[in-house]
């Protein structure tokens, strides 16, 4: 009993890591097993806590409910849920929120506000004292491109990227970030697929912000929810395939032909 | 002792008055993401004792000034609904709901990894539906379900629960009667299972082999809703891919 006490009182880190040298490296969990914060991922040295992962001793646990990934010798979780946390050179949909005399404060959908500066956003030569509502006002939503983050999560955007723009018009749907990939599909696959069934155009910001625009966008809607629902399980293209021709067949609907022709034109396909 | 209202004997031919064994739980009910609005949600109960917990965050925190630029912060806030008691308890905080919410912090601060949202703050609200003693134990599993539900980097999970002297004899998971008239009232929380104990309230008067006794009751104790806990959050996404 006493014993247990002072176990307790002195389990520390530093007294730990001397006593368990002789550990062999194994992995436990597999790749895509779904598991809890705590849950013990790999014993031993030899394996590495990747994000998502720490390690505590001489073993690596997971941080988040998530899914496991392995590569290599690192130990990955993916989380299931949570904020967006800003990294540069993520593409994000911005809200401009506020305007301060050289740059907007914008709501990209997590615990940090970002600012864009008038130099990041405006190619032309902005008159000291002039009007910057011309270009962006209070209450747009923009694509944009973040420039920075430092230590201290202060965030800039830029606007000088080929992908930036204002969004006009369509709808905006708020899905989990860490499902953001699987919105967009390995190499725009699935993003591929609802264009081409609703006429959709989509683009996905990494914070969890997804605009549509065109074509059936309540299907297209509908496509993404089930997408975020289902976002930890395998064969999702193909089921969202099946849906959408499914959906599309019940209510009669063939995809947008005219739709699928201009998104063509606007990306320059058109002669190809 | 005679107390008024108090029943005779709390435990009568070897079984409590509730006919569990003496380390028996009540029934355990446990959910996740059950509110819609909130980032993360859990559900906990103990019998008749209804905990809900709702996390929101991490987010942006204001005034600024509470702002800590190395870490998040976190909030927490107990609260039991009026209609909880069986005599009506004036909502908003007291004396005891402050308490609680500091020892709920306290413990849950020892699991999260607060470096990863400097500036921020992760708001925990506990609400009591339904009190029948035990109630700082549910909420507090409730809160650690909520917490992972939101995606919220943790070491692991914190489970907690009550041990307790009632006629003499240690046991487990104190309810109603047994906490009104009981002789002694613990409550303990341990991270992910192990003997890290990282709550730890004791009302009443015991020997020193008694406690031990106690304690080691209520480790194993946590380790089985440790356990309850992680199944109900990975049974929910299993569910589905099936």
């Amino acid at each position: 009993m006493v014993q247990f006490v002072l176990r307790s009182c002195l389990l520390k880190e530093g007294k730990n890591m001397v006593e368990l040298k002789t550990v062999k490296s194994e992995l436990v969990a597999k790749e895509r097993d779904i598991v809890s914060p705590g849950d013990l991922l790999a014993r031993g040295l030899d394996f590495l806590p990747g994000s998502g992962a720490y390690r505590a001793g001489q073993e690596i646990k997971s941080k988040y409910l998530g899914l496991v990934k392995t590569k290599d010798r690192l130990v990955i979780v993916v989380p299931l849920s949570g904020v967006y946390i800003p990294k540069s050179g993520d593409g994000v949909i911005a809200f401009i929120e506020d305007m301060q005399p050289t740059f907007w404060i914008t709501n990209i959908n997590s615990p940090y506000d970002a600012i864009l500066q008038v130099g990041e956003a405006v190619s032309e030569y902005v008159e000291q004292g002039a009007d910057i509502s011309v270009y962006y006002d209070i209450g747009e939503v923009i694509y944009a491109k973040v420039l920075d983050v430092t230590r201290g999560k202060q965030v800039r955007l830029t606007m000088n990227d080929y992908k930036a723009k204002k969004l006009v018009g369509g709808r905006l749907l708020t899905i989990t970030p860490s499902k953001v990939p699987r919105v967009i599909g390995k190499e725009g696959s699935m993003i591929e697929v609802i264009r081409s069934k609703t006429g959709t155009m989509l683009t996905v910001g990494q914070n969890g912000l997804v605009w549509l625009k065109g074509g059936y966008e309540g299907l297209a809607t509908k496509a993404v929810l089930m997408i975020e629902k289902e976002a930890h399980t395998e064969g999702l293209t193909d089921r969202v395939t099946e849906f959408l021709e499914n959906e599309l067949a019940a209510a009669g609907l063939k995809p947008p032909a005219a739709e699928v022709k201009m998104i063509k034109k606007v990306r320059g396909e058109e002669n190809e | 002792m005679s107390k008024i209202g108090a029943p005779e004997k709390l435990i009568v031919n070897g079984k409590r008055l509730d006919g569990r064994e003496l380390k028996d739980f009540r029934p355990i009910v446990l959910e996740s993401g059950n509110l819609k609005r909130a980032l993360g949600s859990g559900l906990f109960n103990f019998g008749s004792t209804h905990a809900i917990a709702a996390v929101y965050g991490p987010r942006n925190l204001h005034p600024k000034w509470m702002q800590d630029p190395s870490r998040a912060v976190l909030r927490c806030t107990y609260t039991m609904a009026p209609f909880s008691t069986t005599e009506r308890s004036r909502p908003g905080h007291s004396r005891r709901s402050t308490e609680i919410s500091k020892v709920v912090k306290e413990a849950l601060s020892q699991v999260i990894f607060f470096e990863e949202f400097p500036k921020a703050v992760i708001d925990i609200f506990i609400e009591i539906v339904q009190a029948n003693a035990s109630t700082r134990c549910a909420g507090l599993n409730a809160a650690a379900i909520a917490l992972a539900d939101a995606g919220i980097p943790m070491r692991d999970l914190v489970s907690c629960c009550s041990v307790g002297k009632i006629d003499g004899k240690i046991a487990l998971d104190m309810a109603g009667l047994e906490d009104n008239f009981g002789d002694v009232d613990i409550a303990v929380a341990t991270v992910g299972g192990t003997d890290k104990v990282v709550l730890l309230q004791l009302d009443g008067i015991l020997s020193k082999e008694e406690f031990f006794e106690a304690i080691d009751l209520a480790v194993d104790g946590c380790a089985k809703i440790n356990d309850m806990q992680k199944k109900v959050l990975v049974e929910k996404y299993r569910g589905e891919e099936k």
